[in-house]
């Protein structure tokens, strides 16, 4: 006896369980009833859960009658010829899908081999386990599962060739790798995938060894002569938009390069790479501040402009220009309407990236790490056969973290390379460690990979040997070119006389509250004050009746607003925030009298 | 030795005692010229300068590591203990001053013989408060009579030392208008005089469920221990105005982890102590370390005004002089209002303030000022 439950709610008992749910599936699979429904019987509870609704998480396994799989050498060769598809073998029960509850009532073989009669499914790989960027990580079995997680996650900022036919598409802030490779050391995955035709990667020769501590923390070194080459080089798009926006009163905004006598002109050398059309022309070399878009709008309360003003209302400057620290050059430009018919300019602006000090690159495994150093060619160091690394990586990075499929990647890359043939790093299902190392010695190298390496800038011979081999390595979104900022003095806002926030803004970097709690420790007053002084203002005050005064600068006298002329009045040095501080009572309605007083 | 009366202005009462205490006699009157001057220069340089931010460094000192600090207490398992609120929950509970704590906690201990061992299941079981349902089996209400029928747990009874008389005197001196009367396994109370209505002794039979019968008011749970080599009453809840009245207990070294206790039956010093010892006692269980001075100038602020105060908004911050200091706080509205409503003066004499109006801050390079007579 055990109740049904359909979807979580109950629908009623039922005297059979066991031979219910069989007969259930049974039916399932020859295609009576939807292969979308899945049924679990909780033997504790005396529960039969019966699940068709949206939303779960379900995958694939070949099911398994009395210890042989159903799905047979004759389907395989059918797949082959395309005789039959997938769906063809989930309508014949070969293949179905499970849920977390089902899956309950299951045992599931790994391998073929280890099938037994008990057995009711077989996985189709064990790849199946992992989603689509795990699945690209070769020997992630002799992995921790954080690591993998990392590396998946790596992956999926790694710079390559996302679409074939970017250069008339419009995307907003996208990189492409410059060169691509598909990795030497791949899984199956990569087939499946099609990663070929979009790969997001390049092989390189890497040593692991420190330098000089230029790879601390995780930092890297990059080989000078490699990015010359080409190594980690990518472009960096980002299209400028403008409209010719329509106004009340028939009036629109104008592409055209802007008149001097326009309100907000910049300069003739920011305009300089506008056409007549007042559009840049491609190919033009653009710098922070340049001009990418000329354009006019209407002056802005016109009601009131044309009762009073005789002159021809000037009209405003709104021109798209490069943002701040942005340059490039403007690589395609785009002239079409948008959908209520207004003129639509779009510029495409291009920059190349050659990797420099800060960039981040990752290998798959979770490994990542900025550029701490790019050495000439001449200093990196050599092997006896005249190998130069094109990246060293820390040795540290990998104790803690047990990435042991890096340092496999890295010697099955070198029999790859050498070897020139594409191997199998299939989680589960690579080629085996030890037969890497056979062929490794039959090429005639030490057959843990190791090798003498040479100073590059004394040509001394390193006392240790030096862990040396080919792997597949990616370049990340995060450039520094996209990060760096700092500021001395600039923008301020408009409400509180403080800096800007944001490096967009060219904000200035907060000293926070506990950050002047620390200059409160030492005891250093006058450090603090000045630290704060970018708010400062000298304002007048009115001694009687404690209020901010008024300066007149025609007269070149100050007085108070409330008590007049005859009144003694002093200028205090307060930060602006206080005396916005003071307004804002005011405007409550409280009366905030200052009192002042001599500090000497 | 009358040498060192002369230094009683230069030292601390204490530090002039140690001296006393411990230079030999007949040391020579230049040596303990010397060893007296040492101690001043010694005494002088240990001092904290005068406009060092002591409160500052206290709070980064005890903050800092207190972010490393476990929310959750480490249990060992099969080990006699209780459920004590440790780590960063605890310190917030001393710190902000809260009367009523999580897990409130006694440490009894005893005078010889109990010390020993003594009767002491006995006398910790006489310790516990016992309520009526803890002795009872069953409440039962008899509609028609009006009479609530109590079944006796009499086993239970034995264990802790009642008697049926005993029993019905603490009923009836904590209910009127009741007559008890009891019968064999069972009390029975019965309404005197007019008739109640249902309702009413309804609500009296649930009063009397939590009823106080025995023990001392607040102990709800006693584990006897054995500490070194004598043995204590660990006791959740507390009462220490009760249990220092027993005469089994040693009122030197008894202690309750509930500080208002403490401040209210021994005085605020004992209650600063309390605090420092508390607060030490959680940082150090979680493998931290800081310095104690930090703690005990916490401890000084909280007990500053004579009452213990908690560091918080109520509490000492209330108590600032300053309105742009309370207002920075929390509730700058409240403090701003109500300072606006009395005409309240900020003489601009802390810290916050003259950060707020960027104005140097007395404090540190900041405090000392030139005086300079002006001709005239």
């Amino acid at each position: 006896m055990a109740e049904v439950y359909l979807n979580s709610k109950f629908v009623g008992t039922i005297e059979n369980p066991t031979e219910f749910t069989n007969h259930v599936k049974e039916e399932r699979r020859k295609g009576g009833i939807t292969d979308n429904l899945n049924v679990f019987y909780d033997e504790k509870a005396e529960i039969v859960q019966i699940e068709c609704l949206r939303g779960r998480a379900r995958r694939p396994l070949i099911v398994v009658k009395d210890g042989h799989p159903l799905l047979t050498e004759k389907h395989i060769k059918q797949l082959e010829k395309n005789e039959i598809v997938w769906s063809d073998l989930i309508k014949q029960g070969v293949i179905e899908y499970l849920d977390a509850g089902e899956e309950e009532n299951t045992f599931v073989a790994f391998f073929e081999k280890d099938l037994t009669p008990e057995h009711t499914h077989l996985e189709i790989t064990p790849l199946a386990m992992l989603g689509l960027a795990t699945s690209l990580v070769p020997y992630s079995n002799f992995n921790q599962s954080t690591r993998l997680n990392a590396g998946s996650k790596n992956q999926k900022q790694a710079l390559g060739f996302y679409i074939s036919n970017y250069a008339v598409r419009m995307d907003m802030d996208v990189n492409l790798l410059h060169s691509p490779q598909i990795p030497v050391v791949q899984s199956i995955m990569h087939g499946i995938s099609d990663y070929e035709k979009h790969p997001a990667g390049q092989n390189i020769v890497v040593a692991i060894m420190s330098y000089k501590g230029y790879n601390m923390e995780d930092a890297i070194l990059l080989n000078k002569g490699s990015i010359d080459r080409g190594l980690g080089r990518s472009s960096y798009f980002r299209p400028s938009v403008a409209e010719e926006l329509r106004y009340a009163g028939g009036l629109i905004d104008q592409i055209s390069i802007p008149d001097k006598d326009v309100k907000g002109y910049k300069s003739e050398h920011d305009y300089r790479h506008l056409e007549e059309d007042g559009i840049i022309y491609p190919e033009a070399k653009v710098d922070e501040g340049d001009v990418v878009i000329g354009k006019t709008s209407p002056p802005r309360f016109l009601s009131s402009l044309e009762e009073y003003s005789l002159a021809s209302s000037t009209r405003r400057e709104s021109s798209v220009g490069m943002r701040h620290g942005e340059n490039g050059v403007a690589d395609f430009v785009l002239i079409t309407e948008n959908e209520e018919g207004n003129k639509l300019i779009q510029v495409r602006v291009r920059d190349q990236r050659v990797p420099e000090i800060g960039d981040k690159f990752t290998s798959r495994h979770g490994q990542k790490g900025v550029v701490g150093l790019i050495l000439p060619l001449a200093d990196m160091p050599f092997t006896a056969s005249g190998i130069v690394p094109d990246l060293i990586f820390s040795p540290h990075g990998i104790p803690s973290r047990m990435t042991i499929s890096h340092l496999i990647e890295l010697v099955a890359g070198k029999v790859g390379s050498l070897s020139s043939r594409y191997i199998n790093g299939t989680t589960f299902d690579a080629e085996p460690e030890e037969k890497l190392r056979k062929e490794l010695l039959s090429l005639g190298f030490r057959e843990n990979g190791v090798e003498t390496l040479y100073n590059g800038q004394t040509g001394e011979q390193f006392q240790a040997k030096i862990y040396v081999g080919n792997m597949y390595y990616l370049k990340l979104k995060h450039m520094v070119a996209n990060k760096i900022h700092s500021r001395a003095r600039g923008p301020i806002q408009l409400l509180t006389r403080q800096p800007t926030e944001g490096r967009a803004k060219e904000g200035g970097l907060r000293l926070g509250e506990m950050e002047k709690d620390t200059f409160v420790a030492h005891g250093a007053s006058l450090l603090l004050k000045e630290r704060f002084d970018s708010d400062r203002t000298v304002v007048p005050v009115c001694e009687s009746c404690g209020i901010i005064a008024v300066m007149d600068e025609f007269k070149d006298k100050s007085y108070c607003p409330i008590c007049g002329d005859n009144t003694e009045i002093s200028n205090i040095e307060i930060s602006y925030a206080f005396k916005l501080m003071l307004d804002e009572f005011k405007s409550l309605g409280i009366y905030p009298k200052l009192q002042l007083e001599s500090k000497y | 030795m009358n040498m060192i009366d002369q230094y009683e202005d230069k030292l601390p009462k204490s530090i002039i005692a140690k001296l006393r205490e411990n230079i030999p006699k007949g040391t020579s009157d230049s040596k303990i010229k010397q060893i007296l001057e040492n101690t001043v220069k010694e005494y002088n340089e240990a001092r904290v300068e005068a406009g060092e931010c002591v409160g500052v460094i206290s709070a980064e000192s005890i903050g800092e590591p207190g972010t490393q600090m476990t929310l959750n207490t480490f249990h060992f398992a099969g080990v006699a203990e209780m459920n004590v609120t440790m780590g960063l929950p605890r310190i917030i509970e001393i710190l902000d001053g809260r009367e009523n704590l999580q897990t409130p906690m006694m440490e009894i201990y005893l005078k010889k013989p109990y010390s020993e061992g003594k009767n002491i299941r006995d006398l910790a079981l006489s310790i516990k408060e016992t309520t009526l349902k803890e002795i009872a089996f069953e409440f039962l209400l008899n509609m028609a009579q009006g009479v609530i029928e109590i079944k006796l747990n009499s086993e239970k009874m034995k264990e802790l030392g009642i008697t049926d008389v005993f029993l019905s005197k603490a009923i009836s001196s904590q209910i009127k208008g009741y007559s008890t009367r009891t019968t064999k396994d069972s009390l029975i109370l019965m309404s005197k005089g007019k008739e109640e209505s249902l309702n009413e002794i309804y609500r009296n039979k649930e009063k009397i469920k939590d009823m106080y019968i025995k023990g001392v008011k607040g102990i709800s749970q006693v584990l006897p221990v054995k500490r070194l080599d004598e043995y204590i009453i660990i006791t959740a809840g507390s009462n220490l105005v009760e249990i220092l009245q027993l005469p089994e207990v040693d009122k030197e070294r008894t202690i309750t982890n509930n500080i208002f206790e403490i401040a209210n039956v021994l005085g605020v010093e004992a209650a600063r102590q309390a605090i420092i010892n508390e607060v030490f006692k959680v940082i150090e269980s979680q493998g931290l370390n800081v310095d104690m001075r930090h703690i005990m100038l916490v401890a000084d602020i909280i007990c500053s005004s004579g009452l213990v105060k908690g560091i918080t908004r109520y509490g000492v911050v209330s108590e600032k002089s300053s309105v742009l200091a309370r207002a920075s706080f929390e509730t700058p509205i409240k403090h701003i209002i109500n300072a606006a409503l009395v005409g309240e003066v900020d003489y601009l004499n802390s810290v916050v303030e003259n950060v707020m109006l960027n104005q140097p801050i007395p404090a540190g390079t900041g405090l000392p000022n030139l005086v300079t007579k002006v001709k005239k």
